[in-house]
């Protein structure tokens, strides 16, 4: 049923054809859903605004400017886009395998969990040990998350579609459990969360000031340049530079080791894979583990970088907007990283669209939302601009349930 | 389960040694269960505590029961577990196959029982609002099962039900807040859940998008689109016009005569209307499925799509209206979440039914009955949490809040049998 994703056979073209090629559905698609999303906007415009075409353009205007008008906006577009560079990658490789990850979410969670219980719990280690030790706490726990559908879909095809959902919701009651009443409350704090990292867990800043030790529970967090200069007091933490290696490493072992050639043989046909001697059970329990482990490292960025602990309620909707990355990117890893600024861009920037043009900034989720279906369905994109459809533009993913 | 000649394929294909395991599994976990239980209830509970289920007048009448049965709490559960264990050293010994699904079912009914005599050791709870509270939770989980199955026998996957059901709720609720008619909120969810299952069926059937793929997109539009209503249109119109909303929740009806038997009265005759079309659609669904034209092509065309189209059935247009119409059936799912238990639309206030349901879909092999046994297994852990969230014991209550979900794992992980779909799900049919 499979068809093979950038089967080894296929014929070879320039790249930069093959760029082209490539990207231009996902950008007709997410030109597409911006014009639906214009039309959404005129009709809903508010009338004390001006005319609805001044309403259109302003939404958009500040859309752009919140996402990109300045240093800042840069900054925290990369910020948001951290992420989703990790949790994207995460369900595209597990993709490459032939499974769909959707619970990016709980093992998410899972890595924001590990990653913090050692940040604060393990005390008097130099960054230098504590810091990794911390990621990969966060990395192993999303891993093991991850793993448990990807056994249980080899050994008795439960499909990963319905288990990884139900370890989100598991996750998620048992990130509860231990943040509102349970070990890893902190006791001193009125809100609902664990205590905060040790200053040596955490991701630092690239640049800016010493965060205040008064907002941070007697942590001294330092950025890697120190400047009190305003202008230069950015979010930007190392976590960004750990997504950019993670996609690079994706890259190597999905396309330069054996390891990654019998993931993407058991993805493409798990019978040929069989019959050549490859464990499917191994490769799906592989694929799963580092695919939950991206998701946990996402957590983890999150966790060790912006928040420094863990509240209630954490996060939500990065399960889900995973998947609409992978698909934009059609389960490229290097263009993972363009369509996760892409919408961290879209997240960035909604908020200042709000506040300039009226509009309320779930538009942008119903934006996102259209560029998936068209995205997914290319078809319909091929129709609307007449294109043309090579066998390598294919991008069947998934197997039913009993396989 | 029975097995029925309906069954979409009747050969045997898990070898079986899979078999022998799957029994020996089955009775370890029932050991482990059993064991678990009794030594946690042992330490925690006072041995001189009892348990009272109280069985209430019919007909609702404040005052005295119709019976109380004091049950001494640490006694009970040592007795209902040592059976389950010993019946559970008897399944892995003698691999009784017929009796697994049985015994996984009991495991996890009596499991439940056990929680609730733990919680309410020293104090009563009414059993029969028990009941009746798993019946009206199974509906959502039955009615998406059902749309489910009705999709998969006709060979298209719909994991997009979830999604469907979110949709139908917010905009039923709309309609119902706007023309102040909750039945006009009901039709109104219906015709939204045929609307967004053709968006399904447009793209899996006829353009041939990976249908799960398409089922997430689906998932992906309803929690932005519902939350963009919610917040531009839901709120603000509640705040403005609060006092001036009339319509309400869709309220009990009781079947006349009928909903005055003990028991058995407030259990199934006294509802909340989608609930009576739940338990109608089941045996309708049924008998449509296995004694109708329809039905037959319906699994021919989930089967052998090609055999089908040999004699003449047009596939891909009984698979596009199919997956529509089963979308009525997903659209009443939705309308029960936001117009009949209660009145009021919440963000993503579907919580992961849809997925159960197709779990519960799995577990009774794709057939109406058995999906309604599954969605009562998964209702009763629902019901089990919310009614002993009062009460204070040992277990936190997100822990209790995991039971569905972990119930949805332990099935699905093939304990009951290696469950085996129509042949052709998931394929998109090409002529030719």
């Amino acid at each position: 049923m499979a068809v093979p994703i950038n089967a080894p056979l296929a014929p070879r073209r320039s790249w930069a054809i093959s760029l082209v090629r490539g990207a231009l559905v996902p950008l007709l698609a997410i030109v597409i859903a911006l014009v639906i999303g214009a039309v959404i906007i005129w009709f809903s415009a508010p009338a004390n605004r001006g005319t609805r075409l001044e309403v259109v353009l302003a939404a958009y205007r500040g859309l752009f400017m919140g996402a990109l008008g300045s240093r800042g906006a840069i900054a925290n577009t990369l910020v948001e886009a951290t992420p989703y560079i990790l949790a994207g990658l995460a369900v595209a490789f597990a993709f490459k395998c032939g499974l769909f990850n959707i619970g990016a979410e709980g093992q998410l969670f899972m890595g924001a969990l590990g990653s913090v219980t050692v940040g604060f719990a393990v005390t008097g280690l130099p960054m230098i040990i504590h810091l990794p030790l911390a990621l990969l706490a966060g990395a192993l726990a999303g891993g093991l998350w991850g793993a448990i559908p990807g056994y249980l879909r080899a050994k008795t095809g439960a499909h990963e579609v319905i288990t990884t959902i139900m370890l989100n919701f598991i996750a998620f009651r048992l990130m509860d459990y231990l943040i509102v009443s349970g070990p890893l409350r902190d006791p001193t704090a009125s809100l609902q969360r664990t205590p905060f990292i040790q200053a040596s867990a955490a991701l630092p800043r690239f640049i800016g000031p010493v965060e205040s030790p008064g907002l941070t529970g007697g942590q001294t967090y330092r950025p890697l340049i120190v400047t009190s200069d305003p202008a230069w007091n950015l979010r930007l933490h190392l976590g960004f530079l750990i997504a950019l290696l993670a996609v690079w490493f994706i890259w190597w072992l999905l396309n330069r080791t054996t390891t990654g050639f019998e993931i993407r043989t058991v993805g493409a046909n798990p019978e040929a894979a069989r019959y050549a001697g490859m464990s499917i059970t191994k490769n799906f329990v592989l694929a799963m583990f580092v695919s939950g482990a991206l998701a946990g490292l996402a957590g983890t960025g999150q966790a060790l970088g912006l928040e420094r602990n863990i509240k209630s309620l954490f996060s939500s909707g990065y399960g889900f907007d995973s998947i609409a990355i992978a698909l934009l990117a059609k389960s490229n890893p290097i263009a993972i990283i363009p369509a996760s600024i892409f919408w961290g861009a879209l997240n960035n920037g909604k908020g200042m669209m709000q506040a300039q043009a009226g509009i309320s900034s779930d538009l942008i989720r119903i934006v996102q939302a259209l560029a998936i279906i068209f995205v997914a369905a290319d078809q319909i994109v091929r129709w609307i601009f007449r294109l043309r459809q090579s066998e390598s533009d294919r991008m069947i993913f998934s197997r039913g349930w009993g396989k | 389960m029975q097995q029925t000649l309906s069954q979409p394929q009747t050969t045997v294909t898990a070898s079986t040694r899979g078999n022998v395991t799957r029994a020996r599994i089955a009775g370890a976990l029932g050991v482990i269960i059993a064991i678990g239980l009794i030594a946690v209830v042992v330490s925690r509970v006072d041995p001189g505590k009892v348990s009272t289920l109280t069985i209430p007048q019919p007909g609702g009448q404040i005052g005295q029961p119709l019976a109380r049965i004091p049950l001494p709490t640490v006694p009970t559960v040592i007795v209902i577990q040592t059976l389950l264990g010993l019946a559970g050293i008897y399944i892995a010994i003698r691999q009784p196959l017929r009796w697994i699904v049985l015994y996984v079912s009991a495991l996890i009914g009596l499991a439940f029982f056990t929680i609730l005599l733990w919680a309410v050791a020293g104090s009563s709870v009414d059993l029969v609002d028990v009941l009746a509270r798993v019946v009206r939770l199974a509906t959502p989980i039955t009615l998406g099962a059902l749309a489910g199955l009705i999709c998969e026998r006709s060979g298209v996957v719909n994991i997009g039900i979830e999604g469907t059901m979110l949709f139908s709720a917010c905009i039923g609720y709309i309609a119902a807040i706007l023309t102040g008619y909750t039945w006009l909120g009901v039709a109104a969810a219906m015709l939204t859940g045929s609307v967004v299952s053709a968006l399904h069926a447009v793209l899996s059937v006829n353009f041939k998008v990976d249908q799960i793929i398409s089922g997430t997109v689906i998932n992906l539009l309803a929690v932005g689109t519902t939350g963009y209503l919610r917040g531009a249109f839901i709120v603000p119109y509640e705040q403005r016009s609060g006092a001036e909303i009339v319509a309400q929740a869709l309220g009990r009806q009781q079947i006349p005569g009928l909903w005055r038997i003990p028991i058995l009265g407030p259990v199934l005759f006294s509802h909340p209307p989608i609930t009576y079309l739940m338990l109608i659609l089941v045996f309708v669904v049924n008998l449509m499925l296995f004694r109708t034209v329809w039905g037959l092509r319906t699994r021919a065309v989930g089967e052998q799509p090609k055999a089908a189209d040999t004699v003449g059935i047009n596939v891909n247009r009984l698979r596009f209206w199919n997956v529509v119409g089963s979308g009525l059936i997903s659209g009443l799912a939705g309308a029960w979440f936001s117009l009949e238990s209660t009145f009021r639309f919440d963000d993503v206030m579907t919580n992961g039914r849809g997925f159960i349901a197709l779990a519960a879909m799995i577990f009774g092999k794709w057939t109406p009955l058995g999906a309604f046994g599954g969605a009562l297994l998964f209702s009763s852990a629902d019901a089990l949490q919310i009614k002993i969230q009062g009460f204070n014991f040992g277990l936190p209550r997100q822990f209790l809040q995991m039971l569905p979900y972990i119930v949805t794992l332990i099935v699905l992980a093939g304990i009951i049998g290696r469950a085996r779909p129509p042949a052709a799900v998931g394929k998109p049919y090409e002529k030719g």
